[in-house]
């Protein structure tokens, strides 16, 4: 057998692929991320073009999911929202990995009252409902899929700084770390060639399982009206508009609300099993 | 205990400290001059000068924050720029409705949550487990509005079961108050079945293997009596105190559950604030949760350390 094979990285993959829910969970990412790269060919009409003629119309042979209250395309309208879902949940991941975990590294390592100063914000910020502290955030930069991003990207920072913070307090004695520190390496050097490969197998598990969070977050913020602005297709303001619509045309209600929980179900399989995969010991 | 409870407490105030700078903060992020964004419509010069006056918006940063703590310290959260009543007595009036929510809903969670979670770890692997972890699974997916906007079709709409929204007191009508809030208390107490469900799950097959179980089953006690008697009474106090931490979750849950079931609740009125531009309201109910969340977190620190007498030395 060669090194090549026997990665630690190949290792986990095999792992992953053995779990059938988490294969489900990568099929289903993978699709979304398909959908949302292409949507300008996949989807079958113009998701704002309107039309007087066509409202309200049920699923049938022409419009699979139905048309909407002004006559668009359901189905494309939910082929263009996994735009903007996916792109919420990773860019407001991004953000969250990009502050918190150097946070949490920095504040892991050094110690002392910068320590004390960043715990204790992250404490503060934890102790605000997720939700309400991303309504609040949104509500004060103003309305719109950035802002919400920005928003929910905040809020989920903290979680990332207390996971790396406790990851570098276990790894920082080990003797690898104590050997690059013996032979001079600087501060900056030991933190990021040498303990952040070390932690980075729980912080892509949370951050798998933080996109579903993100993304049910925006479009729960999107169905509050502080997401994405009509007419752009988003899954949460489509439901907000089904609900009005409830009596007339219940199909209205149903794709968009199956479109997130498919998706977030799919992530949430695929950060379970990247846990199991990626942590040996917790099986 | 009472040297635990003065370092919790010690630990308590700045968290807190930083939770009121963060709020207060918040109020920075407005675009432009905050008088104008606040005043809204209002474009009367008399109306911005009273507002800046009244926010000491002329007098620099830590100045005002140490106005609004002042404030805030004495019951004073400000004032609603719509509905012209102090905040705080807005708060008062609507916490009481997302508490029999928020209650109710936990209620529902720990009913299926926990029998849920005993019954997947006793049948391990079997058609049960299987069953309680997809709905765990299903639980923790689905957002909780689109569960609400469902079962609106399925029980009002369709079969004309249930009021789809509106809310009645209890002092008021107590069967109509149970009509109106159990869909509402249903959708909010699922997620949070799940997560009950996941860590009831974990405790009890801890406690499975426990060396007292082991004994118990030795004895030749019957396999029902071990189970609830030695394995769950052991694996429940774990859950129920982390049960408790999931009430920041329903506050959460609160707002868009209120939302779409047109409750005039906690949710709502931060809701409602956002679109009036009611930043004062915004950043009391903020305050008022964020607090609400760690006295919470501290009475359960403090049951799991009372229950726990290993942990009280």
């Amino acid at each position: 057998m060669n090194a090549e094979a026997d990665s630690p990285g190949r290792r986990a993959l095999s792992r992953l692929l053995r779990r059938k829910t988490a294969v489900f969970g990568l099929a289903v990412v993978a699709g979304v991320i398909v959908l949302a790269l292409g949507a300008a060919w996949i989807a079958p009409f113009d998701p704002l073009q309107t039309s007087f003629s066509l409202v309200r119309r049920p699923p049938g042979a022409a419009h699979w999911f139905g048309t909407d209250e002004v006559g668009r395309d359901l189905l494309s309208r939910v082929i263009w929202g996994t735009r903007a879902s996916l792109s919420a949940g990773v860019i407001a991941v991004s953000i969250a990995l990009g502050v918190g975990v150097p946070l949490g590294m920095l504040a892991g390592y050094v110690g002392g009252p910068l320590d004390a100063l960043i715990s204790r914000i992250t404490d503060a910020m934890l102790a605000c409902p997720f939700l309400i502290l991303a309504i609040a955030l949104a509500a004060f930069l103003g309305p719109s899929l950035g802002n919400a991003m920005i928003a929910i990207g905040i809020t989920a920072t903290p979680i990332f700084v207390r996971l790396a913070r406790g990851q570098v307090l276990v790894v920082r004695s080990e003797d690898y770390v104590e050997a690059a520190r013996a032979v001079g390496n600087p501060p900056h050097r030991i933190l990021v060639r040498h303990i952040l490969p070390n932690i980075l197998p729980p912080v892509i598990v949370q951050a798998t399982l933080a996109v579903a969070t993100a993304i049910i977050a925006e479009a729960s913020l999107s169905f509050l009206g502080l997401g994405q602005q009509p007419p752009a297709p988003s899954w949460g303001s489509m439901l907000n508009t089904a609900q009005r619509f409830l009596t007339q045309a219940p199909w209205l209600a149903v794709f968009p609300g199956a479109a997130i929980f498919v998706t977030v179900l799919a992530f949430n399989l695929l950060g379970d099993g990247l846990r199991d995969a990626l942590d040996p010991k917790s099986q | 205990m009472l040297r635990f409870l003065r370092g919790r407490l010690a630990q308590l105030v700045p968290t807190l400290f930083f939770v009121s700078v963060i709020i207060f903060l918040l109020q920075q992020l407005l675009p432009g001059d905050p008088a104008l964004v606040m005043a809204g419509e209002e474009r009367d010069p008399l109306v911005i000068e009273q507002i800046r006056k009244q926010y000491r918006l002329d007098r620099p940063l830590p100045v005002q924050y140490l106005y609004w703590v002042k404030g805030v310290l004495t019951g004073d959260l400000g004032e609603s720029m719509r509905i012209k009543q102090p905040v705080a007595d807005l708060i008062l009036e609507k916490l009481p409705v997302t508490l029999q929510l928020a209650s109710m809903a936990f209620v529902f969670a720990l009913v299926i949550g926990i029998p849920a979670g005993i019954v997947s770890a006793v049948k391990k692997d079997t058609a049960w487990d299987w069953g309680a972890n997809l709905f765990a699974l299903w639980g923790l997916s689905t957002p909780n509005f689109w569960l609400g906007i469902l079962l609106i079709f399925l029980f009002s709409v369709t079969l004309g079961w249930l009021p789809a929204s509106g809310f009645v007191s209890p002092a008021e009508d107590l069967g109509r108050s149970i009509a109106t809030t159990v869909m509402p208390a249903f959708v909010l107490g699922n997620a949070i079945a799940a997560v009950l469900m996941r860590h009831m799950r974990a405790a009890m097959l801890q406690a499975m293997n426990a060396d007292y179980v082991r004994t118990a089953r030795a004895k030749g006690m019957r396999e029902r009596v071990v189970i609830l008697r030695h394995a769950l009474r052991n694996a429940l106090t774990p859950v129920i105190t982390l049960g408790a931490l999931e009430f920041g979750t329903l506050l959460s849950g609160a707002v868009l559950t209120e939302q779409v079931f047109s409750i005039p609740g906690f949710g709502k009125l931060i809701v409602d604030a956002v679109f009036n531009r009611d930043y004062a309201v915004v950043q009391g109910v903020v305050l008022v949760t964020a607090t609400t969340y760690m006295l919470l977190n501290l009475i359960a620190d403090v049951a799991y350390v009372l229950v726990n007498p290993r942990l009280r030395g």
